[in-house]
């Protein structure tokens, strides 16, 4: 049966006919066309499809599309600033090449925004802990590391 | 003129794209009138086919069409193909037995295609694929390679009753028995080299296309090597003009070796994109990732070492059993062969090896090769025996191979290759003291008042890479050439566009090879793109695997740089109103010699394009060359790992507390990109190591079929890495550089292990070193 579901995303509201089995990434995906929303497994594991939903990352593969309704999402599309300036994260992981082929990436930004609003000045273990639902098979997570330790001072020091 | 770009450490070009959700990957493209396949997989590892029944799933709601075996077969269409032959030891070629797209009549493991559903949407074909109904007769299945090869074993294939697929061997096997039989020492080690899933984070996907209006066709597909795909699409499966296919592989999240090969969906949705007329799109689950990507290594190996008394190698003997599983992969002979008996020598003189590898066709998904291919097995079998060795006569584990390194270059080892340079004391001495080994005792005595085991561990790897010399390769059984091709477009206004065959999945070639051309020229580095990845754009290309990209496709593109440098030259002569002779080029800037007299390359390029003032009489117009670059030798990067751990005898658990790394890669382009491919090379071998095993049960069950049973490091199983690097140039590339891909993954199991061994005194221990394992090999080692 196709229900109706109403939200926000990247400050714009949106409105869309969805089964009630369609799964938010893939709305996010195949009916939005973010495609910067990635997905990488069937478990809930790897962290790919991380979006913002409140102001909390959370696992669009994990979560029905009508479980959206009403709610303010933000992809990685909509975490640089209006003008295309990066994001202090975005900026960090850069520096730090924190990324290699990008498809873990959206997912680890946007986790470690979250990560970082709470943390802004964290210890390494802190950071690892915090990508325990994070896979990336190329970094070896050492500049991934780096780059959130570098990106969430950034992020204070911005407040 | 700028600041030297080559050897600087500047953050990528190609990250803006990705940090802001602007990549494109296979998965991202979706195609007007787009529709979705679904593969009906088999549950079973070794079964007959009595019937499908597919009426059901046709009537679905939505559902376009569904293949078979039978269609396939109807439409004439080839197996996949096997890219390397090797000759058995009796002469005879290996066994090739067919590969078919869909299954035809039978199942060699479980989750090969039976049949594929396509429909409006992936919901529609996901629904229709669970009414195929496929009526299978079980048959008993065979899983292990040993087990495989015994007597009355379940038989895959007609034409390998004995599920053989050949005998290969290498070396001079009467002389290495003669050294063993007068050698002071033997050791002698029993080992397993773990089965692996490569898990690119970015699953397999492929989206194909036809066009009635040209007849042609495109396929979009997450590959490292476009051109390759469709050369063996086109010439040994569809039976097509190469010309009337585009292949398209975009962004690509990770390879690994895992998306090297041509796969069987791949074939099929472009397939049926024509018997539809329209596009059909499909992308992995990671479950179908697990089942049907490419495995790595599971190599069954008894590895002897014959020594003096005073520690010195007298000879090798190496015997493997390689699991190849169900069918031949694109490359699955070559990697226990070709890449790894070759590699047995190491950093050391041993005078003689020999090696004699037996491939097993098993019910398990095809092995190919993953990320160092062959080469993470060699040096395994080396490191390990020299390891063990070395305790076992009480040399200090740094000192044997110091004792046994090559120092005389270039140097022909006595398993086919030639080393052109190395230094190999430099990587040692460096890593020991940044390790501080000499510390290491009194860490140890401290680790045990905690009640804690420490262990130190060293590897020192050398692998064969900048694959390869065609006519070498070609000796040795390769169906195809092992150049590269680039081409260097500059425009009128001296920007340029830069076309390489190479690929990059994560690599950051739209950096490092945009410094490579842009340092050349002199212009900044944003004034040179790097196109990928595109059989329409680009000339040809051998792809991106074996860390050949900047020693082959760099080469190739440094190839067409001296032809623009060339021809900029007699642009230039003619403007200054100077001999052709008297022009002197460096980094954009051409000057007539002895003179102030100069012209930027951007003046250059213009006048190329719009020639005005140009000696027509000798110069075609325009800026534009090409070159292909077949490389003369193998490089050989080399490096020394040294790795320190605690266990927890309590827990078996194994900390790794420090990790050091030198490597010599040759020459660097971008320092900052080198580190990153060790880190991620070092993760994966570490993975190997603690945390990575595939398992099938006896019945060919694939039991580690997702991220919860098969456990990829996570942040918080690696370390922080410290890596450093020495440098002996290439020496037959102009860069003077070797590749650096795969080191990490090479060089980190063997590390990793010695140190376990070393912190609980177990000889040997099997990989992955998973808390029960170590907390077991604990216990015996205390009941002995
Ligand atoms: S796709 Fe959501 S966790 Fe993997
Ligand atoms: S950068 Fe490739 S998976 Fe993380």
């Amino acid at each position: 049966m196709a229900v109706r579901v109403s939200f926000k995303v990247n400050g714009k509201s949106v409105s869309s006919e969805v089964e009630e089995r369609t799964l938010l990434v893939s709305l996010i995906r195949d009916t939005l066309r973010l495609t910067g929303t990635h997905v990488g497994c069937d478990t809930a594991q790897c962290g790919a499809c991380t979006v913002m939903m409140n102001g909390r990352a959370v696992k669009s593969c994990s979560m029905l599309a009508m479980q959206a309704e009403g709610a303010e999402i933000t992809t990685i599309e909509g975490v640089a600033k209006p003008d295309g300036t990066l994001h202090p994260m975005q900026a960090a992981f850069k520096e730090h090449h924190g990324l290699q082929c990008g498809f873990c990436t959206p997912g680890m930004v946007i986790n470690a925004i979250d990560f970082a609003k709470g943390n802004p000045n964290p210890t390494e273990q802190d950071v690892r802990e915090a990508l325990e639902g994070n896979l990336c098979r190329c970094t070896g997570y050492h500049n991934i590391v780096k780059s959130i330790m570098a990106g969430a001072k950034a992020m204070a020091a911005a407040k | 003129m700028n600041a030297p770009l080559i050897g600087a450490r500047i953050p990528r070009k190609e990250d803006y794209r990705f940090l802001t959700g602007a990549g494109r990957y296979t998965d991202d493209v979706t195609l007007p009138h787009q529709t979705h396949a679904v593969f009906v997989r088999s549950p079973h590892a070794h079964a007959k086919i009595k019937s499908i029944n597919s009426s059901r799933a046709k009537s679905a709601p939505g559902v376009l069409a569904v293949y078979t075996g039978d269609d396939i077969a109807a439409a004439k269409l080839g197996g996949l193909p096997c890219g390397w032959l090797i000759t058995d030891v009796n002469g005879q070629p290996m066994k090739e037995p067919p590969y078919p797209v869909l299954a035809q009549g039978k199942v060699r493991f479980s989750g090969e295609r039976v049949a594929v559903v396509v429909a409006e949407t992936l919901d529609q074909a996901h629904d229709a694929a669970e009414l195929v109904e496929v009526n299978y007769e079980v048959l008993p299945a065979v899983v292990d390679a040993v087990k495989a090869l015994a007597k009355g074993a379940p038989a895959l294939h007609e034409v390998a009753p004995d599920n053989t697929c050949y005998v290969w061997a290498l070396g001079d096997k009467s002389a290495v028995d003669a050294a063993f039989a007068k050698a002071a020492h033997v050791t002698k080690l029993e080992f397993v080299n773990n089965r692996l899933i490569p898990n690119a984070i970015e699953p397999r996907a492929a989206n194909g296309s036809y066009s009635r209006a040209d007849d042609s066709y495109t396929l979009y597909v997450a590959s490292q090597n476009p051109h390759v795909e469709r050369l063996l699409m086109t010439a040994f499966v569809m039976g097509l003009p190469e010309h009337k296919v585009r292949v398209v592989a975009g962004d690509v999240g990770g390879g690994f070796g895992s998306k090297i090969y041509l796969y069987a969906e791949d074939v099929v949705v472009t397939w049926a994109s024509k018997q539809l007329n329209r596009p059909v799109k499909w992308t992995a689950d990671r479950s179908e990732s697990y089942l049907s990507d490419a495995h790595g290594r599971d190599h069954t190996t008894t590895a002897e070492l014959a020594l003096d008394k005073d520690g010195k190698f007298l000879a090798m003997r190496v015997k493997t059993a390689a699991n190849v599983g169900a069918y031949l992969s694109t490359f699955a002979s070559c990697v226990p062969t070709i890449l790894y008996a070759t590699l047995l020598a190491g950093q050391y003189t041993t005078p003689v090896i020999h090696c004699e590898v037996t491939a097993v066709f098993t019910n398990t998904s095809p092995v190919d090769a993953y990320r160092g291919a062959g080469r993470p097995e060699a040096t395994y079998v080396v490191e390990r025996l020299v390891e063990t060795a070395a305790r076992e006569l009480k040399i200090d584990a740094a000192e044997i191979r110091r004792r046994n390194f090559i120092r005389s270059f270039p140097y022909q080892t006595p398993v086919a290759l030639l080393y052109d340079t190395g230094n190999y004391d430099a990587t040692l001495d460096a890593a020991t003291k940044m390790a501080d080994v000499a510390g290491f005792a009194a860490r140890k005595a401290e680790a045990a008042k905690r009640g804690k085991l420490r262990g130190l561990g060293y590897a020192c790897y050398i692998e064969a890479c900048g694959i390869a010399p065609s006519a070498v390769a070609g000796s040795l059984g390769a169906r195809a050439g092992l150049f590269e091709a680039g081409e260097i477009r500059v425009h009128p206004t001296g920007s340029v566009t830069v076309f390489t065959g190479s690929h990059s999945h994560g690599q950051g070639h739209e950096t490092s090879f945009a410094q490579v051309v842009a340092d050349r020229l002199g212009l900044p580095i944003d004034s040179v793109d790097i196109v990928h990845g595109d059989t329409s754009k680009i000339l040809f290309g051998m792809g991106t695997y074996g860390s050949r990209s900047i020693a082959v496709g760099g080469t190739a593109i440094v190839k067409a740089l001296d032809k623009i440098v060339a021809k900029g030259k007699k642009i230039a002569a003619h403007l200054l109103e100077a001999a052709e002779a008297d022009i002197e080029y460096d980094r954009g800037v051409f000057t007539v010699k002895g003179t102030d007299k100069k012209k930027m390359f951007g003046e250059v390029s213009f006048a190329a394009y719009v020639p005005h003032n140009y000696p027509h009489d000798k110069l075609e117009p325009g800026l534009n060359e090409n070159a292909f670059y077949d490389p003369t030798n193998f490089t050989f990067p080399a490096g020394s790992y040294v790795c320190e751990v605690e266990v927890d005898p309590e827990t078996g658990v194994v900390r790794i507390e420090r990790w050091i790394a030198v490597d010599d890669f040759g020459k660097i382009i971008n320092p900052m990109i080198v580190d990153g491919q060790v880190h991620g090379g070092l993760a994966q071998g570490i993975g190997q190591a603690l945390t990575e095993n595939c398992h099938y049960d006896a019945s060919g069950q694939l039991v580690t079929g997702s991220f919860m049973d098969y456990s990829i490091p996570r942040a918080t199983d690696v370390p922080m890495f410290e890596v450093d690097t020495r440098e002996t140039p290439c020496t037959h590339n102009p860069l003077g550089v070797k590749g650096c891909g795969e080191a990490g993954a090479i060089g980190a199991p063997a590390a990793l292990m010695n140190a376990i061994t070393d912190a609980i005194g177990a000889k040997d221990l099997p990989m992955p070193a998973t808390p029960q394992t170590v907390w077991r090999a604990i216990q015996n080692e205390k009941a002995a």
